[in-house]
């Protein structure tokens, strides 16, 4: 659980002032994906940070893991740091460093046994698909995989929740979406908190379980992302919304059905073509209802979007959007209550 | 070729005079330039252990001692050497001056190296409850290393110029011989020697530096 009461923040530059944070106050559950979005210029970074205090909040408490985060004296902060990892636009990898010695620095820093280190560097280098990379230096490796050693360090030392500066918007959209079912994974396999700044509606869309829309320092929505997504109150969430490419679907005609999933496909090149539904349902058993779609054949491949509900057990609807998964096919649950 | 033999055992004394004064000041400007920088960075304004007053005296004294030509700081520090050493003239008594002439431009090129690493990487650093010692040793110079490496080198390289200086006024090496030989007794020869074998020199610690600045950058 993250309180956050009336946080405020003026920055002073040279005889300028600027608030950017003008009374903030969200209250973050344990377990849940929470998105920040708003303009550039907001305060979202201002505010994620707070968090852990890389910046100082001029009023206002932070209360996480029962401690206020603004009271706590350098040691405690600390202290209270270890049990909080962030990762960040820009990766911020320790050049000098291997990707293993980069996801050892947190364990060395709590001061983890040396024989305890390797084996859970290993074991998050796993988590995160680079174990071959372990030698590796950053500079050899590609953004997606960068921000994956982000990640493992951020959970190395076992923290109880992720910060998430805008992880994702040094990416290629198909990496943001490996990035994101990473997130989205370790949320749900280890039950961490994750507070997840950005600017793109689609990243907020694709996982982020409750969102706050932040304009000019202060709250001006909060709330479900489907009914953010639904029933748009500010002027920020229509816009951010109306710059959302279009998907083949229109967000207030989903059909919300409890345990009925609706999800986004989009195919290219090869399996376009291919039956891959018809033998998703035949494997499963699962009823694949298609809501909407699109094929458009392009000189060089042909690429389609299918909108569809899932309907049957939850156990028919996970094996189906794996298998679909596995056949290449891009998959985003638009929609899951 | 005698006279080739006469001019190599001419240059052997001075030339081991230079690598033993090079060397020595070279340790001692580290050992306090490289602290010093270490100490400026963090104390700036937005680092890690920000501390104006303590940022304003180092810079001025850096400055100040950065200001005096070498030949005026050789002179004012003769009781200092005469104190350390036990002499103001000779080899070991140079250091003495080339130490601390160097060491506020050590304390420089650190400072500089070390303001250039990316304060995403302190943050993140920070992010995971390092304390600001340790971001100082596992981050600011592990990164900043094939900087400081290259900037070691420039302060060798100045120190050779330096001590040719000191020579100039009793330092002994290259320099001392290039004045006494060369200007003193219009030995050309003698001169153009000692240049080339401090040129060499040059030339080597450059090369070296910039082979392990390579090494070092990942
Ligand atoms: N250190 C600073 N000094 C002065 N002003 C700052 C500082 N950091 C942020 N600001 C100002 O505060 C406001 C909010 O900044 P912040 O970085 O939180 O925005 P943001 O919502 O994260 O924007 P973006 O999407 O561009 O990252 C901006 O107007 C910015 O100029
Ligand atoms: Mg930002």
């Amino acid at each position: 659980m993250i309180e956050i009461r009336n946080v405020k923040k003026t920055f002073r530059a040279g005889n300028g002032e600027f608030e950017a944070l003008k009374g903030v106050s969200l209250s973050i559950e344990p377990g849940e994906i929470f998105g920040i979005i708003g303009l550039s210029g907001a305060g979202k970074s201002t505010l994620l940070r707070a968090l852990n205090r890389l910046e100082e909040p001029d009023s206002g408490e932070v209360i996480l893991g029962g401690t206020d985060v603004t009271t706590l004296g350098a040691r405690d902060l600390r202290r209270l740091r270890r049990n909080v990892g962030m990762i960040f636009q820009q990766f911020n990898l320790l050049s000098s460093r291997t990707v293993f010695k980069n996801v050892a620095f947190p364990l060395e820093v709590g001061g983890w046994p040396k024989k305890d280190i390797a084996p859970r560097v290993m074991e998050m280098l796993e988590l995160v698909g680079l174990s071959d990379k372990a030698q590796s230096f950053p500079s050899q490796l590609s953004g997606g995989q960068k921000q994956r050693v982000g990640i493992a360090r951020a959970l190395a030392n076992k923290p109880s929740v992720l910060l998430s500066d805008e992880a994702t918007s040094a990416l290629d959209p198909k990496t943001t979406q490996s990035i994101l079912s990473l997130l989205e994974d370790i949320n749900r396999s280890m039950g961490i908190t994750i507070v997840l700044v950005t600017h793109e509606m689609g990243v907020i869309r694709q996982i982020c379980h409750r969102v706050a829309v932040l304009e000019a320092g202060r709250v001006v929505e909060c709330g479900k992302v489907r009914d953010v997504f639904m029933k748009p109150v500010s002027s920020t969430a229509r816009e951010l919304l109306s710059h959302l490419p279009r998907r083949g679907y229109d967000v207030s005609q989903l059909p919300t059905e409890r345990g009925k999933p609706v999800v986004l496909f989009s195919f290219n090149g090869d399996t376009a073509g291919q039956p891959v539904i018809s033998r998703a349902i035949k494997k499963t058993g699962a009823e694949i209802n298609i809501l909407s779609g699109e094929i458009d054949n392009l000189p060089s491949s042909r690429v389609g979007s299918l909108t569809v509900q899932f309907a049957g057990t939850e156990r028919e609807i996970t094996e189906a959007l794996s298998y679909i998964r596995s056949q290449n096919v891009v998959t985003e649950v638009i929609w899951n209550g | 070729m005698d006279k080739m033999a006469d001019l190599i055992s001419l240059l052997a004394t001075p030339t081991w005079e230079t690598l033993y004064m090079v060397f020595f000041s070279t340790l001692f400007a580290t050992a306090i330039g490289f602290p010093l920088g270490v100490v400026l960075t963090v104390t700036e304004k937005g680092g890690i252990l920000e501390k104006e007053s303590v940022y304003r005296v180092l810079d001025g004294i850096v400055n100040i001692c950065r200001s005096f030509p070498f030949i005026i700081l050789m002179i004012v520090l003769f009781p200092l050497s005469r104190l350390v050493v036990g002499t103001t003239i000779g080899t070991t008594a140079s250091i003495v001056p080339l130490s601390i002439a160097a060491a506020p431009f050590v304390a420089r090129v650190v400072e500089s190296a070390l303001r250039e690493v990316d304060g995403g990487l302190v943050e993140a650093a920070a992010s995971t409850g390092a304390h600001p010692v340790v971001i100082i040793f596992k981050v600011l110079i592990p990164e900043a290393l094939p900087s400081l490496v290259l900037g070691e080198t420039l302060t060798v390289i100045n120190i050779i110029g330096y001590s040719a200086m000191a020579g100039a006024i009793g330092g002994g090496g290259l320099g001392d011989l290039a004045v006494r030989y060369g200007f003193h007794r219009f030995q050309t020869d003698v001169l153009i020697a000692a240049v080339i074998v401090i040129i060499v020199m040059v030339q080597a610690i450059q090369g070296a530096g910039n082979a392990l600045a390579r090494r070092v950058s990942h």
